[in-house]
């Protein structure tokens, strides 16, 4: 073996280290800037239309219920929202959902093993934003979708199909950088 | 006060790690005597000003000083005082004060016991590890102090997370550092050796007995967490494949390389570079494992609560010191010459397969960690590798290091047959394979308990083939107590670390076979499990110091007699508002008997038992392996503290 | 802050480590059937734990994947299909052992990889150290030797 691939082989420590460095230098930078979460799963519903569901009502609402035919034909994009009214950050994000509603945005709503009173007394207190609602007390719905915890909400266009998924509260940022460019794409 | 002077002795400490650093390398480029003297004087006065801020900090949290974030964060007026002890390092400030803690005591311990090594390789040495500590208490200065103050204090501290309220905080972390910071020594050994261009048989002499006391340190502490992990979650789960504990086994699969590599350095003055780089890389991997840990790339139970800013911090420690380590071995390692030949078949050759195989399973346990990282980064896929994964992926390789554990240290050094060495393990091969047949038999065909029941065996025996071949047992049996006797000490720490690893592995197989038991019972009301009656007693009330539980006492009974009482118990920590679940284990010599106990409802408690076959061995063989290891080093320390007159002739010459 | 309020909704999510009694409710009453679903449930991960499989968490969302993979199994589905049932709800994530494809080809390779490396790597280092043969001692040489060795005899 030529003295040169010594060398070579010698070097290979450095090498990896080096890209080893490199990526774990990536891995930081996008902790801060959001482009690498170790904590995030991917749905695996965005680009296919969701799964078939039909739930109750919560009947003291009057609100319409929510079943996978009204995610279909669609007038324009929808927001489908898993929330509960013991979920703290669903407190976090709900003026976002109040100011989407404002602007008539259609946002259908699941409640998430809540109890009806609960999720009532969330909806007077903190205002409904829902156009539909539909309840998942057991959760199954919920898993059928892949939805890991609350709040999570999926965007839909016009045709049904689900676009993006965002796991955690609609905060204001995500409202302006995510969700009205998403509006504006598939209006 | 007490944070001030902490304060104090740390910025102390680094002005000193920085002259530990710069005179002794600068002495010993001149050749300036004084200069390299400096060296012991000035680590031993860092590990006297870390020594006082590591005691600050402990003071701090027994005397409950609120105006200190830290033990506000992390202690309770109301903690038992070992606990107290123990939660100045359940944190990532105070676990950072540890490690150069136990970095300033590797300096000193060089200091103190190196005197006899060469002056230039001592200087240069000391003053790696005075680099090293700089980069850390750097670190713990600007991004990380444990002496942060609040004022006004808070009343009261918030509590410690009470699953670290045990015993095993208490120890597992100093050992774990102990053995993985003790590679900081071997590490330092090797850059010395790379800048100084030489590796000979006397630089294995020299490192082997550090790389063999923090590998004791290291699989003590990696014995320990298991153990702890075990009886603390609940379910009898003893080791996870976790990214945090990967972290710590992949310094001790290259430390245990290491140490057997040294060995072919010394005796036979071959495989040099290799082992140079081995002692970098083992050290590279406890540096990796700390960044992982605190730095927020990853995804696991242990890691401590992270801040991208010192993740960068960490990250420029690790490419300075592995990079540049290994920047300096891709420059001088091509310069030493091969020397030593030796045939495959020969003891050197086992030891390179040892290390074949001991590597090859780091980089498994290293891309099983890593990849899910680097997937996510490089193309946005999210995967897992867990358990199934490693347990697969590392069998093909334990296999054959298993079965060549026991053949290796049997082959004569240069030149060996594999027949003769064969001939004296057939009753070994025997005794592996009746393990094998009757565990067939018995266990119902379950293939992969039953063969680690033969690995098991196989260790065992092979260990003491070993033995009774160099005792000349079978030989002249009247002669074998004498030769025992005779024996160097590292030939019985050798062939016990061997047996120590068998006796895990009966362990881990005997686990394979345990059986357990959910149920709902009434006091009164008794359940079965693998031949004993456990019998719920009652359900009472319990007050401990800063908790308050349900405890169930449960009988356990063998054809009518009483073979023990469990007292599984759900605690409750007022402070922090937690629940845990205290599991009761009685172990017996072949067994463990598990309880723990569950919610209640309607007058009856959930309980689930385990039974658990040969579980303790486990631990047991860990135990053993550390015993081997210090077994060896007291044999090193003789021979080491002896003059050397080979290490004094080259030093003359 | 996006990051901060998306580690709130993971820490409302997140449950202490200490274990798991699970409820004997949960079981099913065939404890071969039993066995199957727990040895399924080792392969899954808890998606809100981090790193431990539903089998082994006491989050509700691992509760409720528990009593499907349970739900499964009494239907009679094959340990295959159980798992592609949540594969196709959560993903590649959610599984422990990794399927194999391109992109963990080379981490299923690794044993493999790693193992035939060192080999090459080694017959490489080996073939080039055997070529530079020790120089035979040149007569003087020779002969100090032997008046060295005569000296250390004494």
């Amino acid at each position: 073996m030529p003295m040169t691939s010594r060398r070579m082989l010698m070097l290979a420590p450095l090498g990896l280290a080096a890209a080893g460095g490199v990526g774990f230098y990536a891995m930081l930078r996008g902790l801060g800037t959001g482009g690498y979460d170790p904590h995030g799963v991917p749905s695996v519903l965005v680009g296919r239309t969701p799964p078939e569901f039909s739930l109750p009502p919560l009947a003291p609402s009057g609100l319409p219920p929510l079943a996978s035919a009204d995610l279909q034909n669609l007038e324009g994009p929808v927001l489908v929202n898993f929330w509960a009214s013991w979920c703290v950050p669903c407190v976090v994000e709900h003026p976002q959902l109040m100011q989407l509603k404002r602007q008539g945005v259609p946002i259908y709503g699941i409640n998430y093993k809540d109890k009806p009173e609960a999720a009532m007394e969330f909806l007077t207190r903190h205002g409904n934003p829902f156009d539909r609602l539909g309840r998942d007390e057991p959760g199954r719905v919920a898993i059928d979708w892949g939805v890991y915890g609350v709040p999570e909400t999926y965007f839909i266009d016009r045709k049904g199909v689900i676009r993006w998924r965002w796991a955690g509260p609609i905060t204001p940022e995500v409202l302006e950088q995510d969700v009205r460019a998403l509006l504006r794409h598939y209006a | 006060m007490i944070g001030e002077f902490g304060h104090f002795a740390l910025a102390l400490a680094l002005a000193l790690a920085l002259a530990q650093t710069v005179l002794p390398i600068l002495g010993a480029a001149r050749g300036e005597a004084r200069l390299m003297a400096a060296a012991g004087p000035l680590a031993v006065g860092h590990l006297l000003a870390v020594g006082a801020a590591f005691l600050a900090l402990i003071t701090a949290f027994v005397v409950n000083d609120t105006s200190v974030i830290s033990v506000v964060q992390n202690s309770h007026s109301a903690k038992p005082l070992l606990y107290k002890v123990a939660g100045a390092w359940g944190n990532h400030e105070g676990s950072m004060l540890l490690w150069v803690m136990i970095l300033a005591l590797c300096g000193g311990a060089v200091a103190a016991f190196g005197r006899r090594l060469p002056s230039g390789l001592r200087a240069r040495a000391l003053g790696v590890l005075g680099l090293v500590a700089v980069g850390f208490l750097v670190f713990i200065l600007a991004t990380s102090n444990p002496f942060g103050r609040v004022w006004p204090p808070a009343p009261d501290g918030q509590g410690l997370n009470p699953v670290l309220q045990d015993p095993g905080l208490a120890f597992h972390p100093p050992m774990l550092y102990l053995g993985y910071v003790g590679y900081a020594v071997t590490f330092a050994f090797a850059v010395a050796a790379l800048i100084e261009g030489r590796v000979d048989a006397a630089w294995g002499r020299w490192v082997r007995p550090w790389a063999l006391g923090s590998w004791c340190f290291l699989t003590l502490g990696i014995t320990l967490g298991s153990y702890w992990a075990y009886y603390e979650l609940g379910w009898g789960g003893y080791w996870f494949w976790d990214p945090v504990e990967n972290a710590s086994l992949l310094p001790w699969l290259a430390g245990t390389a290491l140490l057997h590599s040294a060995i072919v350095v010394e005796k036979r003055e071959a495989l040099k570079v290799w082992s140079v780089l081995l002692a970098l890389l083992a050290f590279g991997f406890s540096l990796l494992g700390t960044f992982l840990v605190r730095s927020g790339v990853l995804n696991s139970v242990h890691a401590f609560a992270n801040d991208p800013a010192r993740g960068i911090f960490i990250l420029g420690l690790l490419l300075f010191y592995v990079g540049g380590s290994f920047a300096l071995f891709a420059w001088r390692a091509p310069a030493m010459a091969p020397t030593g030949m030796f045939a495959p078949l020969s003891r050197e050759g086992g030891l390179v397969l040892n290390n074949l195989l001991l590597c090859s399973m780091a980089a498994v346990v290293l891309s099983g960690t890593l990849w899910p990282m680097f997937a996510d980064l490089l193309f946005q896929q999210k995967i897992s590798v867990g358990p199934p994964f490693f347990n697969t992926a590392i069998l093909p390789l334990a296999v054959p290091l298993i079965l060549a554990m026991a053949t290796g240290p049997l082959l004569p050094w240069k030149r060996a047959r594999l027949w003769p060495v064969l001939q004296r393990l057939w009753w070994a091969a025997l005794i592996a394979a009746a393990g094998v047949a009757v565990m067939l038999a018995f266990s119902g065909w379950r293939v992969g308990p039953a063969f680690g029941i033969g690995g098991g065996l196989w260790l065992v025996c092979g260990a003491a083939a070993d033995i009774a071949d160099r005792t000349g047992l079978f030989r002249r049996p009247a002669a074998a107590w004498a030769r025992a006797l005779g024996l160097p000490r590292a030939a019985w720490g050798g062939a016990l670390a061997h047996a120590g690893l068998g006796v895990s592995v009966l362990g881990i197989a005997g686990m394979g076979l345990a059986t357990d038991r959910l149920a709902a019972v009434r006091p009164g009301q008794s359940l079965s499990l693998a031949g004993y009656e456990w019998r719920l007693d009652k359900v009472g009330d319990v007050v401990g110091p800063n908790w308050s539980a349900r405890r169930a006492t449960v009988t356990v009974l063998r054809d009518g007699a009483v073979v023990t009482v469990l007292t599984p118990e759900r605690r409750f920590f007022p402070v922090g508002r937690t629940t845990t679940t205290e599991a009761a284990i009685h172990t017996t010599l072949f067994s463990d008997l598990y309880a723990v106990m569950g919610e209640e409802q309607d007058g009856a408690a959930v309980l689930r038992l385990h039974y658990n076959p040969l579980a303790p061995w486990i631990w047991f063989g860990g135990g053993i392996m550390a015993l081997g290891g210090a077994l060896s080093l007291t044999d090193r320390r003789i021979r080491v503290a002896a003059p050397a007159p080979r290490a004094a002739a080259k030093a003359a010459a | 802050m996006r990051r901060l309020l998306l580690a709130l909704a993971l820490l409302a999510a997140w449950v202490p480590l200490a274990l798991a009694v699970s409820s004997p409710s949960e079981m099913l009453p065939d404890p071969a059937q039993e066995q199957r679903a727990r040895e399924i449930g080792r392969q899954l991960r808890c998606l809100v734990c981090q790193n431990e499989s539903i089998e082994d968490s006491n989050a509700d969302l691992a509760r409720d994947l528990r009593h499907i993979v349970r739900e499964r199994v009494a239907a009679g589905d094959s340990d295959a299909a159980v798992i592609d049932y949540v594969h196709a709800r959560y993903g590649d994530f959610v599984l422990l052992r990794p399927p194999f494809n391109l992109l963990t080809a080379a981490l299923w390779g690794m044993p493999v990889l790693a193992l035939g490396g060192g080999l090459v790597a080694i017959l490489l280092l080996r073939r080039r150290g055997a070529a530079p043969e020790p120089v035979p001692l040149s007569p003087e040489e020779q002969a100090r030797l032997a008046a060295l060795e005569k000296d250390a005899a004494q």
